[in-house]
C-alpha cells in the first residue's frame, strides 16, 4: 500500500512547521521573524533573554495567540487545531501552590476536564491515570493535595497530567524554574526519559541552558525578536549569536558550561 | 422530634421546607464553585443587586421575583463580561452593586406602599411563601443543579486552571459568564428564602466549612449540599418553635457556629501532609 502523492502521510511532516512568524502583543512586536522545524521525538529547549517570546511562541504553537504575519503549522494543521495532541505545561500557577485539591484531582483534568457532563466513575480512566502516574513516579504523590506538594514534585504531576492526552507534542513552559539543582536534575532526567520512550517531541522553555547542555538534541535560541535553531555547539557560538542579537556577543565555554556575555538584552 | 412533627401539620412549615431544601441544594453546590472560583464577592453581591430590581417590581406594581431575575441575570452577564481579569473583578463588581443599590434606595423612595414587602426581601419570608411559589423554586432549583452537572467537568477545571483549560478547548470566558447566570437564577431564588442580605450565608457557608474538611470536588460539594440542607431544616424548626427569633437569622448563625471551629481547627486541604520534601518556597 502506498500513500498517494497527493496526500502527504501528515505523519511525516514535521511537528512543528514556522515560517517568517511576526507577533505583536500589546502594541510591542515581541516576534519579527521566527522560523523553525521541530521533527518527531526531538528534545528542545527554547532559550533567550527575558522577555525574548518564548512563552510567547508556545502560546503561538498551541494558537492562543495569533502571529500578525507568518504561518505555524503544527501535526500538519493550522495552530490551534491539533491540541488534542499536545501536552502543555504552563508557567508557574496559582494551582500550583493554592489549591487544596488533590494532586490526582488535578492530574484528571488532562483526561477528561474538556468534555461535558459530570464523568461518571470509570475504572479504565483510573487505570490510565495510574499508568501516567506512574511514568512520573508520582502514585502516592497523587494523593496528597497540590498545595502541600514541592515545586519538583508538582512538575512531575504536571507532565503527568500532560501526557494524559497521549501527546505527540510537549510544551512545557520553564518546568526547572524555582527548582533546586538536584530537582532540576531529576526533571531533566524525567522529561528526557519520556521524550525518548514516548517519541514524542518535547518543546521547553528554560532560561539556563548548562544543567541540560548534554540532554537535548538542539537549541532554539530567541533574540531580538527573531530565532536561530540547532544543536548547541552550532547556535550557542559568537558568531550565530551576534547575527542574531545584532550586536556583538561572547560565548565563553569553560568547566563544560557556557555562557554569553554582552548581549545587550 | 414530636415537635417535628407536630410542625409538618402546617402547610406552611411545609412549603417552607421544600423551598429552603431546593434553595439550600442549589446553593450549597454552585457555592462551591464560588468559593474555589474566589468569586465570593460576586456572590454576596447578586443578591444586593437583586434587591434593587425587586424594589423597582414592587414600584412597577408586578411580582418582586421577575425583577430579581432581570436584573441579576444581567448584573452577571456584565460582571462575566467586563471583569476578565481577576484582579479586577472586585472593583467591578463593588461599583456595580454600588449603583445596583442606590437604583433600590431611589425606588424604596418612590415607593409609598406598604414596605413590608420590601422588608421581606431584604431578610426574606420563608414562612409565607405560597404552594405555588415552592413548586416554582423547587423547579428552578433542580434545574440550576441540572446545568451545574452538565458543566461540571470543564467548569471545575477553568475554576481550578483556567490556562489550561483555554489550551484545551473549554470555553473558560463564556463559561465564566454561564457560571455567573446560574449563581444569579439561585441568589434570586434564595431571596425569598433568606433576603438579600442573608442569603450570602447560604451561598458561602456550607461550601467554605465543606471545602475546609473535603479535599475531592464531589465530596466537599456532597457535604456542602448536606450543611445546607441541616442549616436550612434546623433554622426553620427552631424559628418555628420559638415563635420570634426569624428564620434567616437562625440559618445564619448555625452556619457561624459551625464555620468558626472548622476555620479555627482544621487547616487547609485536610488532615496530612504527604511526602518528605517540605513544600516549595521561592528562592528569593
Amino acid at each position: 500500500m502506498s500513500t498517494p502523492a497527493l496526500m502527504p502521510d501528515p505523519e511525516l511532516r514535521p511537528v512543528i512547521s514556522a515560517e517568517r512568524v511576526r507577533v505583536d502583543l500589546g502594541g510591542r512586536t515581541i516576534l519579527t521573524d521566527v522560523g523553525f522545524d521541530i521533527e518527531d521525538g526531538e528534545l528542545v529547549a527554547i532559550l533567550g533573554p527575558n522577555g525574548a517570546g518564548k512563552s510567547t511562541l508556545l502560546k503561538v504553537v498551541l494558537g492562543l495567540v495569533k502571529p500578525v504575519s507568518g504561518r505555524v503549522s503544527v501535526l500538519g494543521q493550522p495552530a490551534g487545531r491539533a491540541n488534542a495532541r499536545i501536552g502543555y505545561v504552563p508557567q508557574f500557577r496559582a494551582i500550583e501552590a493554592e489549591t487544596t485539591l488533590r494532586a490526582r484531582d488535578v492530574v484528571r483534568f488532562g483526561l477528561d476536564g474538556n468534555r461535558w457532563g459530570p464523568g461518571w466513575p470509570s475504572r479504565a480512566r483510573e487505570m490510565r491515570i495510574d499508568a501516567v502516574l506512574d511514568e512520573v513516579d508520582g502514585r502516592e504523590l497523587a494523593k496528597a493535595a497540590m498545595g502541600e506538594l514541592s515545586g519538583g514534585e508538582r512538575q512531575r504531576l504536571l507532565i503527568a497530567q500532560a501526557l494524559l492526552s497521549d501527546p505527540r507534542l510537549l510544551l512545557l513552559d520553564e518546568p526547572l524554574a524555582s527548582l533546586d539543582l538536584g530537582r532540576e536534575q531529576e526533571i531533566i532526567s524525567l522529561i528526557r526519559k519520556i521524550c525518548r520512550s514516548r517519541d514524542v517531541a518535547v518543546l521547553f522553555v528554560t532560561h539556563d541552558v548548562n544543567p541540560l547542555l548534554s540532554d537535548i538534541d538542539r537549541v532554539l535560541y530567541l533574540a531580538n525578536g527573531r530565532s536561530a535553531i540547532g544543536p548547541p555547539d552550532q547556535v550557542i557560538t559568537r558568531d550565530c549569536l551576534s547575527d542574531l542579537y545584532g550586536t556583538p556577543v561572547e560565548v565563553v565555554k569553560t568547566g563544560g558550561r557556557v555562557f554569553v556575555i554582552g548581549a545587550r538584552i | 422530634m414530636k415537635t417535628l412533627i407536630e410542625l409538618l401539620r402546617y402547610p406552611f412549615i411545609v412549603n417552607a421546607l421544600v423551598t429552603g431544601s431546593a434553595v439550600a441544594v442549589a446553593a450549597a453546590a454552585s457555592g462551591y464553585f464560588m468559593v474555589c472560583r474566589r468569586a465570593t464577592f460576586a456572590g454576596h453581591a447578586l443578591p444586593n443587586i437583586g434587591f434593587a430590581g425587586a424594589a423597582g417590581a414592587v414600584l412597577l406594581g408586578i411580582e418582586p421575583v421577575y425583577g430579581l431575575f432581570a436584573i441579576t441575570i444581567l448584573a452577571a452577564i456584565a460582571i462575566g463580561m467586563l471583569a476578565r481579569d481577576l484582579r479586577d473583578r472586585d472593583v467591578t463588581v463593588g461599583v456595580i452593586m454600588t449603583f445596583a443599590l442606590g437604583l433600590g434606595f431611589l425606588f424604596l423612595a418612590l415607593y409609598s406602599g406598604y414596605a413590608q414587602r420590601v422588608y421581606g426581601i431584604l431578610f426574606g419570608s420563608i414562612l409565607g411563601i405560597s404552594v405555588r411559589a415552592a413548586r416554582v423554586t423547587a423547579a428552578a432549583a433542580a434545574a440550576s443543579i441540572a446545568v451545574l452537572a452538565i458543566l461540571y467537568r470543564p467548569l471545575l477545571f477553568s475554576t481550578f486552571d483556567p490556562e489550561l483549560a483555554q489550551a484545551r478547548g473549554v470555553p473558560v470566558p463564556l463559561l465564566s459568564v454561564l457560571f455567573l447566570v446560574i449563581l444569579a437564577i439561585i441568589a434570586s431564588l434564595a431571596v425569598q428564602v433568606m433576603g438579600a442580605l442573608l442569603l450570602f450565608t447560604l451561598l458561602v457557608g456550607p461550601a467554605a466549612t465543606a471545602t475546609r474538611i473535603v479535599k475531592s470536588p464531589l465530596g466537599a460539594i456532597a457535604l456542602s449540599i448536606a450543611l445546607g440542607l441541616l442549616y436550612v431544616w434546623l433554622g426553620i424548626m427552631i424559628a418555628a418553635a420559638n415563635g420570634t427569633v426569624p428564620v434567616s437569622f437562625c440559618i445564619a448563625s448555625l452556619s457561624f457556629v459551625v464555620y468558626l471551629p472548622v476555620r479555627l481547627l482544621v487547616r487547609p486541604g485536610g488532615e496530612r501532609r504527604y511526602g518528605s520534601e517540605r513544600p516549595a518556597r521561592q528562592p528569593v
